[in-house]
């Protein structure tokens, strides 16, 4: 029996974790009345830390999140844990495999995981990611680990929502920077080096220092760099200890707050908006056509796309 | 809207063999399905609280060992008892004929066994989904 969207928010207030996974799907899969829900939620959230870990396939960011998990329970705080892999491109399917990384505490009391594919598509994951972390923030999460593989655009996105930002690598990359996308360097707060005990260890520090240095803003601090050995635990008390430390740092937090609520309203309504065109078009076969008509260059693909944006400019303030 | 449908495929219990359970993951992804793979030696309680936080349409159990009779009698009970009744149990793996019966007569919707084509499989979870939540 599908229950309606009230009923489901009021027992997940209450704490049933039933009711929190129904809303986590309905609002992933954007059933309608998701947006009055988040609506509804919304005054609730806010007070969740979010952090972000992130980092080349094979880095250990699973055994380092279930770690660092462990450390918070442990504190006696509530942990949500969103573990991100990435669709096919071709079939839209995917293969969920973090969570199992996270056994040890997956089941303990105060942890929620919740596996998350991409999607693909526009402003596909990363929408619903922080839909889903103000969804666990409203249950009363006190911390938000958001793990994703840092080699698509759409895994990057889903790291810039959080409040820190960890990078991970390990020895034996290579040069340890070119492993690491760009653009992931920038957001990083803390450089985690997992597997320290691997030979190398020492250089991929060094290899991360001299790309700090070369960084020509020297009024702000560098992001500390931490080794770890995630495996035995070696190294997380001293990087939860920095992290925390740094999630107190007001001053970086205003800064980010602005661009992140600026990228998530944008976000949400290049989201919706698409969305609604990509229904219109497809309707009546018109996407299809367009698309026989460029294979047999009848017609050029920009002309298509001026054809259908052409009628909603006229309906812009302003334009 | 944009449903997919979210799959748990795992090995319950002591057998650690999960070249089938792995081959039948990939397969799923390939038709299209979101699975959430667990691997191996999970017990009753893990698999539906798995099942449970991340809102699976579908529980999937690789069983090998022969104990899928309490095996599953465990996880359909705790299915129901956590609010999950809505969830569809399939078994794949080595199960006997005379089994099968017993096991849908319990509230399992299919038992696959080996050689089964991965299309078949899709096919009777896209038959049994839902299609709102």
């Amino acid at each position: 029996m599908a229950s309606n969207w009230e009923t489901l928010i009021d027992e997940m207030k209450e704490g049933s974790i039933r009711a929190l996974t129904r809303l986590i799907t309905r609002v992933e899969n954007r059933e309608p009345g998701w947006m009055e829900a988040m609506k509804r939620i919304f005054p609730d959230t806010g007070k969740a830390q979010v952090i972000g870990i992130t980092g080349s396939p094979g880095t250990g960011k699973s055994t380092l999140t279930n770690r660092i998990t462990r450390v918070l329970v442990d504190k006696g705080f509530k942990v949500g844990i969103i573990a991100v892999d990435p669709s096919s491109p071709f079939s839209g399917g995917a293969i969920l495999g973090d969570r199992v990384r996270m056994m040890d505490v997956c089941d303990l009391e105060g942890v929620f995981v919740r596996s998350m594919a991409t999607r693909g598509a526009l402003g596909g994951l990363n929408q619903s990611a922080r839909d889903v972390v103000k969804l666990l923030d409203a249950f009363g999460k006190d911390y938000i680990l958001i793990e994703t593989v840092g080699v698509g655009q759409d895994e990057v996105e889903v790291v810039r929502t959080a409040d820190l930002v960890l990078v991970v690598c390990i020895p034996g990359q290579g040069d340890a920077v070119q492993a690491i996308k760009a653009g992931i360097m920038e957001i990083a707060d803390i450089f985690v080096v997992n597997k320290a005990d691997l030979e190398g260890a020492d250089q991929v520090v060094m290899d991360i220092k001299t790309m700090l240095d070369l960084d020509m803003d020297t009024s702000a601090a560098k992001p500390p760099i931490i080794q770890t050995i995630a495996i035995k635990g070696d190294g997380i008390q001293e990087l939860l200890e920095q992290a925390l430390v740094l999630l107190k740092t007001l001053e970086k937090r205003a800064l980010w707050q602005e661009v992140r609520v600026r990228e998530e309203l944008i976000g949400l309504v290049e989201k919706e908006i698409v969305g609604l065109i990509k229904k219109n078009w497809k309707k009546d076969g018109g996407l299809d056509k367009a698309v026989q008509q460029i294979i047999a260059r009848e017609i050029d693909p920009y002309t298509v796309v001026q054809e259908i944006i052409t009628p909603l400019v006229s309906f812009l303030p302003g334009e | 809207m944009e449903r997919k449908i979210r799959v748990l495929v795992t090995k319950i219990g002591l057998d650690g063999h999960d070249r089938g359970a792995k081959v039948i993951a990939y397969g799923l992804r390939d038709a299209g399905f979101e699975v959430i793979f667990l691997g191996v030696r999970q017990t009753p309680d893990q698999v539906v609280n798995t099942a449970i936080q991340e809102d699976v349409d579908v529980v999937g159990l690789s069983i090998l060992s022969g104990a899928h009779m309490p095996l599953a009698k465990r996880v359909l009970e705790k299915l129901k008892e956590k609010g999950g009744e809505d969830i569809i149990v399939l078994i794949g793996g080595l199960i006997p004929e005379e089994d099968k019966q017993p096991l849908k007569e319990m509230g399992v919707v299919e038992v696959f066994t080996s050689g089964t084509d991965i299309i078949r499989v899709a096919e009777v979870i896209n038959q049994h989904v839902k299609a709102e939540k």
